[in-house]
């Protein structure tokens, strides 16, 4: 049994007098001890909110939850508010986007650190600060005595970031969630990050769920890749052979519109065409259909099937053959 | 030598900003800001003044000493002679021991009132802003009626209500007229606070409500309401002057007012105005001594402007 069993996970936001919005429909995947599993898609694929359900922090009013999200065996989404807040921080962390905006901006960086010990591991003040003078050590800050009566605003984004994880690792969670870690740092710092984070994982074991959409981020961490397109999981497969040979035609323009170092001086960069925004419900066909290169009558009128293809999970009526080149230069 | 001095005190500045608290690196700024050191000053030598006021005072406030005069002179204002530098008041009172000893009162209801409507709105602001749903319409909507109430006459109204006026009356009046403008103000930054990516990461970390409220919420709230209890100390020093001003504050004239000694000589307006132009001019130096402390405060305690 895997550490966490997401099944069928649907979200769906409903305001009175509005068509009800599915933001994450029928989404599963398993995450092991260890291993790092990648959630990949656009802004607006049901990324975040995916996270958010997982960690029970969607608003209770006009967000219904469907499915289970098994931790351990528990599910979580059936816990009470009392019982998940104890969990939060203590089995499962979570380290968001922003490191500047999620650090109180008033509470030095030291108290911040020390309050999800003395919260989760009961040690009294002094102790924590120890504690937490280790753990900001152990993340990579200099001088972390200088830093734990710091305030955020005098830290660097690296620093940030590192004191983030710093707090969500503090009481070793056996999962934690990234939700798009790297995106507000430069790329220096995000490489730091990223071999930090990985670093951290392999050696207290923890099970990581990295949301980004950056797929240098994926094919640098995650062992097992989610593509997802409108709240659902188009393709999902092991790390390799998703890059090597993506089926899906929606991951084949995600990995075509990557700007190569080998491109040829003045080659043009190939976008997928249209916009998230573009799609038909599910219910009908195919999302992705109208920006799909591949679409036949069939897409917009059946909703393709999850198939097991060899240990890879496809949601597609016509798949990209292996081989195929990127996609047609789109003519401006 | 001057700039290697200049350098130093740099370098030494760097080293200490490094690790030093809100408050000690706010102050630093403040020494610095000229706009707060006069709203200082102005507030320094008023709180001195209404302390020493009993020694400094040359005679005593309710004493009628130069009562002939004006029995002499048929209700004549005592000019200003020796031993009165301002002359007297109508009933023969010296007037600079008043304009002193009336400190201590405008002292005491500024302040009074406004740490009473700021306890009223923290609370009625936390408990709406932290709890929300039907809390919140319900202390927002009795917020509402009484900000709907012009604050002077709500004032009026309720000094109006106790049969016996006196000195807690009017701080009270003054007081409740203040909870509304408090409790809105930091029931709105409260909400921006509970949406903020802070106070989710809090959340995602298990906090405890209690704790996100006071730790996370509530600190990080707090910098409008205290800009808004500096204003409020000196707009609450002038509607305890206005309601003294009208008859409403403490009857006993022994104890002298600046509002009420500024209603006491508007008869005489015509023929003598610097009788009013004292008190008035007391009561616009010291509210504007509270606003520009109130506004320096605010930039310096704001986390973002740290440098």
């Amino acid at each position: 049994m895997a550490l966490l069993e997401v099944r069928d996970l649907s979200v769906v936001f409903q305001r009175r007098g509005e068509e009800p919005f599915i933001a994450v429909d029928g989404v599963s995947f398993d995450v092991e001890p260890g291993q790092t599993v990648g959630l990949v898609g656009e802004s607006g694929c049901g990324k975040s909110v995916t996270s958010l359900a997982i960690m029970g922090l969607l608003p209770k009013r006009g967000a219904k939850i469907t499915g289970t999200v098994k931790y351990d065996g528990t599910d979580l989404l059936k816990l009470s508010d009392r019982e998940m807040r104890d969990r939060r921080g203590r089995d499962l962390g979570m380290v968001f986007q922003d490191p500047l905006s999620s650090l109180n901006p008033v509470v030095p960086i030291g108290l911040q650190v020390s309050e999800v010990l003395e919260r989760h591991r009961g040690m009294p003040r002094k102790e924590a600060m120890i504690e937490a003078k280790d753990l900001l050590d152990k993340v990579g800050i200099p001088d972390p005595n200088r830093r734990l009566k710091e305030y955020p605003h005098q830290l660097s984004g690296g620093m940030r970031q590192r004191a983030l994880i710093a707090i969500a690792l503090a009481c070793r969670p056996k999962l934690l969630i990234a939700d798009e870690p790297t995106t507000a740092l430069d790329v220096t710092i995000q490489a730091q990050i990223l071999s930090l984070m990985k670093e951290l994982v392999q050696d207290l074991g923890t099970a990581l769920v990295m949301i980004t959409h950056d797929l240098g981020v994926v094919a640098g961490l995650c062992d097992e890749v989610n593509v997802l397109y409108g709240g659902k999981v188009v393709e999902k497969a092991m790390r390799h052979k998703l890059f090597a040979e993506p089926r899906h035609p929606y991951t084949h323009g995600l990995l075509a519109s990557i700007p190569r170092l080998d491109a040829e001086p003045g080659e043009k960069l190939t976008p997928i065409k249209g916009s998230v925004a573009d799609n038909i419900p599910w219910s009908q066909g195919c999302a992705f259909a109208p920006r799909c290169p591949n679409a036949l009558d069939v897409c917009v009128q059946v909703t393709p099937a999850e198939e097991d293809q060899l240990g890879r999970l496809l949601r597609c009526h016509n798949p990209v053959v292996p081989g195929t080149p990127a996609a047609e230069e789109v003519p401006v | 030598m001057a700039l290697g001095v200049s350098k130093k005190e740099k370098i030494d500045d760097l080293a200490e900003t490094a690790g030093v608290s809100l408050a000690a690196s706010a102050w630093k700024r403040l020494k610095r800001s000229p706009v707060f050191l006069t709203g200082a000053v102005i507030i320094g030598i008023f709180i001195l003044i209404s302390l020493l006021s009993p020694w400094l005072a040359p005679h005593n406030p309710s004493d009628p000493m130069l009562i002939d005069q004006v029995i002499k002179a048929r209700n004549e204002i005592p000019p200003a002679q020796p031993g009165h530098p301002l002359g007297g008041d109508l009933q023969g009172r010296d007037f600079l021991s008043r304009l002193l000893i009336g400190s201590q009162q405008t002292l005491i209801v500024g302040i009074g009132a406004t740490v009473i409507g700021l306890t009223g709105g923290l609370i009625l602001g936390t408990l709406a802003g932290a709890i929300g749903g039907w809390v919140d319409s319900a202390v927002m909507r009795i917020v509402d009626v009484m900000l709907s109430l012009p604050s002077l006459l709500l004032a009026f109204s309720i000094a109006a209500m106790f049969a016996r006026p006196s000195q807690f009356t009017v701080i009270l009046a003054v007081a409740i007229v203040q909870i509304p403008v408090f409790a809105r103000l930091l029931r709105g930054s409260m909400l921006a606070q509970r949406h903020s990516d802070h106070v989710l990461a809090a959340t995602a970390l298990g906090v405890k409500k209690g704790a996100i409220v006071f730790r996370h919420m509530l600190p990080n709230s707090l910098g409008p309401v205290i800009v808004q209890s500096t204003l409020v100390l000196a707009t609450a020093i002038i509607e305890a002057a206005a309601l003294s001003f009208l008859g409403l504050g403490n009857p006993d004239d022994r104890i002298p007012e600046w509002g009420q000694m500024l209603g006491d000589v508007q008869k005489v307006f015509d023929t003598h105005p610097q009788l009013a132009a004292y008190p008035a001019i007391c009561i616009i130096i010291v509210a504007l001594g509270f606003t520009l402390m109130g506004e320096t405060l605010r930039e310096a305690l704001d986390p973002k402007n740290r440098r």
